[in-house]
């Protein structure tokens, strides 16, 4: 259930490719959709794509309103500070509509294993997949991902993408058949089903007014490129757990990694500050710095260690040493807020939430995109479903399906991020032993590393 | 816990000249809530998310349905489709968005005007509300639809042998009948009537043991008019959850498949 980078939520993504046609539907008289997708950023644009090329729903007109202006990509030699880490899941969705094959051909990089290990302990978690068909997850940057979804929405021509379209009413009319969405330069659009996948800020949600669980954890995560001392495999993930939270290394390619690190608001802000070679000697001390020295913590892990070892079943194997970062991208630091969202409603007639709209997460695990990558997978089963059964799409009974089924995934997901969030947010030496303990068992059993990696790969 | 409120819409849907008339109003008053999804017919909205895959895959594999169609949102092109007892279209209306075109039977005006309105107003063209029974119906239409679909019906049909009989002469050789109901047991007793008016989900009334009929039965009648029966499940309702699902146990619900002799 580990996976490391950021989620969704952020849009630092600042560059879009090739967007759509279409322009003159703007002033046609034909204002009805099917579906209107309100957000296309890295979940929206994929909805839209994915929706789009489902057989069961070719007949159905698509409209993707973005705000922000349509952008051309344009491969730089410097890495974004802005990627996801795409779990198998994630990639499944992606390879079936035809976007992989985008990706593959600019750059993205393949986690083989990944280590988790703290400051307060010796204890550590590796994973280590030997099998090419067991790929840990791809780091891919946000706007590498993007430019592949728009390369392949302008291949549909029932799929209509609005850019600079800034809303100025929803109309949700439960009791009507359709929703109207009025833009602010005055086109009213009307639809039988509006998709809300405009992150955590979702204007949709508010509409909705369903009932969200929010709070603001009071840190912020830094990003950056970074480039490494020295060229290597470089196909782990790292993660090392310190009191204010994890700091992740996303590998990129043999020289370069992705930082994610999640801090104090006053701690990121002095990390932004100051200069880039002070910044890589603070990160390298934080990475491989030996941790604090606790007798009692040190004199439980050794004993529980000796009975792993009795048993057969070490705890202590294969573990490695992170890669020494030699320079930081110049510009490529940035920071953002962290917070955790969970709306109790996902959908209501003619509406649905999904990705950051519905549900927000820290990013220690780097689920926050895949749990809404899965959203969409599990959408459009179900519209395909529904469209295949003559049913409207707006009908409550196929919404609440998507809403029941991604809850039961979503819901336990969160709350395993959130308790590792608050287990490894305090010093106190009996939990520092008690989560080492856990740790220390957690490693030595492969069973339980298989069925946790499968998990958070679906 | 079956038989649910989705049969007081269908018992207005009588389209049975054996049909005494007093029964008939007690539902007319629901046809304004007919619609809702979440309204007192739910049980009928849901149970489409059944019915109408199971009559699809059991339309592609009678051989009825053109290839090219499949997996697209206009499976049904082409296909003339009965809906026996229609009441205010729950299900024809989304037979006939599937490409079909629907005839919906049916003798409560009630039922038939909420359903030429709903059609109206959705643009679904190619469905045709008639009042008629279906043995009136099957005079003029000798072999011209390529299947009926009575759901939820002939369980309120005194003369079964008369009604089936009926629904066979419509269809086409080659053609399919589908057929949802409710088992003559004594569960189905407990459960249809005695618990379902109890708690006031189907108003007191809705359902006479005797009219119902056991998947055997059903069989032997289809046989003799010249139907195969290829399947035949068990349906299960969840009251909570307000959906359907499929069950070995044909005691209470069934839905039942068959195809007419070449």
């Amino acid at each position: 259930m580990i996976r490391i980078a950021f989620s969704g939520s952020f849009k630092l993504v600042p560059i879009v490719s090739k967007c759509h046609k279409n322009f003159n539907r703007f002033y046609s008289a034909n204002t009805h959709f099917d579906i209107i997708i309100v957000g296309g950023g890295l979940i929206g644009s994929t909805l839209a794509c994915t929706l789009g090329k489902n057989s069961r729903l070719a007949d159905k007109k698509i409209l993707l309103l973005e705000a922000g202006k349509k952008k051309e990509f344009k491969l730089s030699q410097h890495y974004s500070n802005a990627v996801s880490s795409l779990n198998p899941g994630t990639y499944k969705l992606l390879n079936d509509i035809g976007v992989w094959s985008h990706i593959n051909s600019v750059r993205f990089a393949t986690v083989k294993g990944l280590q988790i290990w703290e400051s307060n302990s010796e204890a550590m978690i590796n994973f280590r997949s030997d099998n090419a068909q067991e790929d840990v997850a791809y780091i891919v940057e946000n706007n590498v991902t993007l430019y592949g979804v728009y390369q392949e929405l302008a291949k549909l021509d029932n799929v209509t993408v609005i850019n600079e379209a800034l809303i100025s009413e929803f109309n949700l009319n439960s009791q009507k058949e359709n929703n109207e969405v009025t833009l602010k330069n005055g086109p009213i659009y009307t639809c039988n089903l509006l998709l809300g996948c405009d992150g955590w800020k979702s204007q949709v949600r508010q509409k909705m007014g369903f009932h969200c669980v929010n709070w603001d954890y009071e840190r912020m995560g830094v990003v950056a490129t970074l480039e490494l001392e020295e060229e290597c495999d470089n196909s782990i993930a790292w993660q090392r757990f310190l009191p204010y939270g994890p700091i992740a290394l996303l590998p990129l390619n043999s020289k370069h990694s992705s930082l994610v690190w999640s801090t104090s608001p006053q701690h990121a802000k002095d990390l932004l500050s100051m200069t880039d070679q002070d910044f890589v000697d603070i990160l390298n001390g934080s990475l491989s710095g030996s941790p604090k020295r606790n007798y009692i913590v040190e004199e439980g892990t050794k004993a529980f260690d000796q009975v792993l070892n009795f048993l057969q079943v070490s705890s202590r194997k294969n573990r490695q040493f992170p890669p020494k970062i030699g320079k930081c991208q110049e510009n490529s630091r940035a920071a953002f807020p962290l917070g955790f969202g969970h709306c109790t409603n996902y959908v209501m007639k003619g509406v649905a939430l999904l990705g950051d709209a519905a549900h927000r997460v820290h990013p220690l695990a780097g689920q926050g995109v895949n749990l809404g990558f899965g959203d969409i997978a599990c959408l459009n089963s179900i519209l395909g479903e529904a469209s295949y059964s003559g049913s409207n799409l707006g009908s409550i009974l196929h919404l609440k399906e998507y809403e029941s089924q991604r809850q039961r995934h979503n819901i336990p997901m969160m709350l395993a991020i959130e308790g590792l969030h608050r287990l490894y947010g305090t010093e106190f030496p009996p939990v520092v032993l008690l989560r080492s303990l856990g740790v220390q068992a957690f490693n030595a059993l492969e069973p339980l590393k298989g069925f946790l990696r499968s998990q958070a790969s679906l | 816990m079956n038989a649910r409120k989705f049969i007081f819409a269908y018992l207005s849907r009588r389209s049975f000249a054996t049909t005494d008339q007093s029964e008939v109003q007690f539902f007319n008053k629901f046809s304004s809530e007919w619609w809702d999804e979440t309204g007192p017919l739910k049980p009928l909205h849901s149970f489409n998310k059944l019915r109408i895959p199971f009559i699809r895959e059991g339309l592609i594999q009678n051989g009825s349905i053109d290839k090219n169609y499949i997996n697209t949102s206009t499976i049904l092109t082409g296909l003339k489709i009965i809906d026996v007892g229609c009441g205010g279209g729950i299900l024809s209306e989304p037979l006939a968005k599937l490409g079909a075109k629907v005839t919906g039977l049916d003798m409560t005006d009630e039922a038939l005007k909420v359903a030429k309105h709903h059609a109206k107003i959705n643009n679904v063209h190619n469905v045709a509300y008639l009042k008629s029974s279906i043995e009136d119906y099957a005079i003029e239409n000798e072999e011209k639809y390529d299947a009926v679909v009575a759901s939820e019906v002939i369980e309120h049909v005194e003369n079964k042998e008369e009604f089936i009989q009926a629904c066979v002469k419509c269809i086409k050789p080659g053609g399919a009948i589908f057929i949802t109901t409710i088992s003559k047991t004594l569960v189905a007793e407990i459960f249809a009537i005695g618990v379902a008016e109890y708690i006031g989900v189907v108003p007191k009334g809705t359902h006479e043991i005797d009219k119902f009929i056991q998947p055997h039965d059903l069989q032997r009648i289809l046989e003799k008019y010249g139907c195969q029966t290829k399947l035949i499940h068990g349906l299960r309702y969840s009251l909570l959850r307000n959906s359907w699902s499929w069950t070995t146990n044909t005691s209470i619900n069934y839905g039942l498949y068959a195809s007419k002799f070449m």
